[in-house]
């Protein structure tokens, strides 16, 4: 299982060891959403707000 | 034979898509998975993206989505969903007019294109009614019109705030649901799964809050399905269909790049399986 730190609040972030690019996990502190933008090295990014057309 | 080669176009990595992915890699079948963020398409120079046999759509932007179907689609490779069936599923309006041509019972809906027509055409259908923007999803921007305050308001704010879409005004009768609606989950003609989706709020999106649990596909739910799909062209489409307590079944809208991280676990059902098989035998019938 890896870590990484909420871009937003810092708090520490256990990942699964399947983790994926482009998943999107939410910070269990702050409850921001954060993509997984790359894997190595790990990296999270505060996610794309929900645009307009978004949707099923 | 050549190996298939399946290209997928996506958003986000959401639990659909890793079953989907999963379901692909079980049947050792290549993908490429390309992030709608990433690619960029020359129309004169398709020679990059005729490698795929067929593209599975999963953007969740409409407009991204609908733009490379048809561009895919104009380059002959086979889409699920088609670029024809997006743009209807995708646009309330469209969706509507095509139940109604095809004698789907829905909810009954009237369009206007300025606030004063619109402020008329409620009136005339009495309080309450629903305002939907033609394009949108997850239950948002949904208005219900108590009285015609609101309708005044609402309507100046959609007419004054909004893009050109949200002056197109999609009026829709208010239809007191039990409770519940129901998320039905369509590949071909098939009729795959049935979901509740419980909510004391009137918008019972799970994306807002509903809970889903399994609904029997009775001969009359399957029927309207069927139809309805067929009414728009048919492909992966998921189904929303309200209870009217005295006329039963109406198709309240139809989705063309569903989620289903609910439906599944609720039904056990494999729907990124079924959705693989589907995408298998379009290329089969397209004869690539």
């Amino acid at each position: 299982m890896s870590t990484v730190n909420c871009p937003e609040c810092d708090a520490e972030i256990s990942l699964k060891a399947d983790v994926a690019e482009c998943e999107i996990i939410v910070c269990p502190d702050c409850g921001v959403e954060l993509e997984v933008t790359s894997l190595e090295p790990l990296t999270v990014e505060v996610a794309p707000m929900e645009a307009e057309d978004w949707g099923e | 034979m050549s190996k298939r080669r399946i290209g997928v176009l996506y958003s986000r990595l959401r639990v659909e898509e890793k079953w989907i992915f999963a379901a692909l890699e079980r049947r050792g079948i290549d993908y490429d998975r390309l992030d709608d963020r990433d690619v960029y398409f020359d129309l004169d120079q398709p020679e990059p993206w005729l490698k795929y046999d067929a593209f599975l759509m999963r953007s969740i932007s409409y407009a991204r989505g609908l733009y490379a179907l048809h561009i895919l689609n104009a380059w002959g490779i086979p889409t699920v969903n088609t670029a024809a069936v997006a743009e209807t599923c995708g646009d309330k309006l469209i969706t509507s007019s095509a139940l109604r041509k095809a004698g789907v019972p829905q909810p009954h809906n009237v369009i206007a294109f300025t606030p004063e027509a619109a402020l008329d055409a409620i009136e005339r259908m009495g309080y309450p009614v629903v305002l939907k923007p033609v394009v949108g999803s997850w239950g948002r921007l949904l208005a219900k019109i108590n009285d015609r305050d609101a309708a005044e308001a609402v309507l100046e704010h959609k007419n004054t705030l909004g893009s050109y879409q949200h002056s197109i005004f999609y009026i829709q009768e208010f239809i007191k649901k039990p409770g519940r609606d129901i998320r039905v989950i369509a590949v071909g003609d098939k009729i795959i799964t049935a979901m509740y989706r419980f909510s004391q709020h009137w918008i019972t999106n799970t994306a807002r809050g509903g809970e889903g649990q399994a609904c029997p596909i009775t001969p009359e739910l399957e029927e309207i399905c069927v139809r309805a799909v067929q009414a728009v062209g048919g492909g992966v489409l998921a189904v929303d269909i309200i209870e009217h307590p005295e006329r039963g079944y109406l198709v309240n809208e139809i989705n063309h790049t569903m989620e289903f991280h609910t439906a599944q676990p609720v039904n056990n059902v494999d729907i990124g399986d079924v959705i693989v098989d589907y995408l298998l035998s379009v290329i089969k019938n397209e004869g690539r």
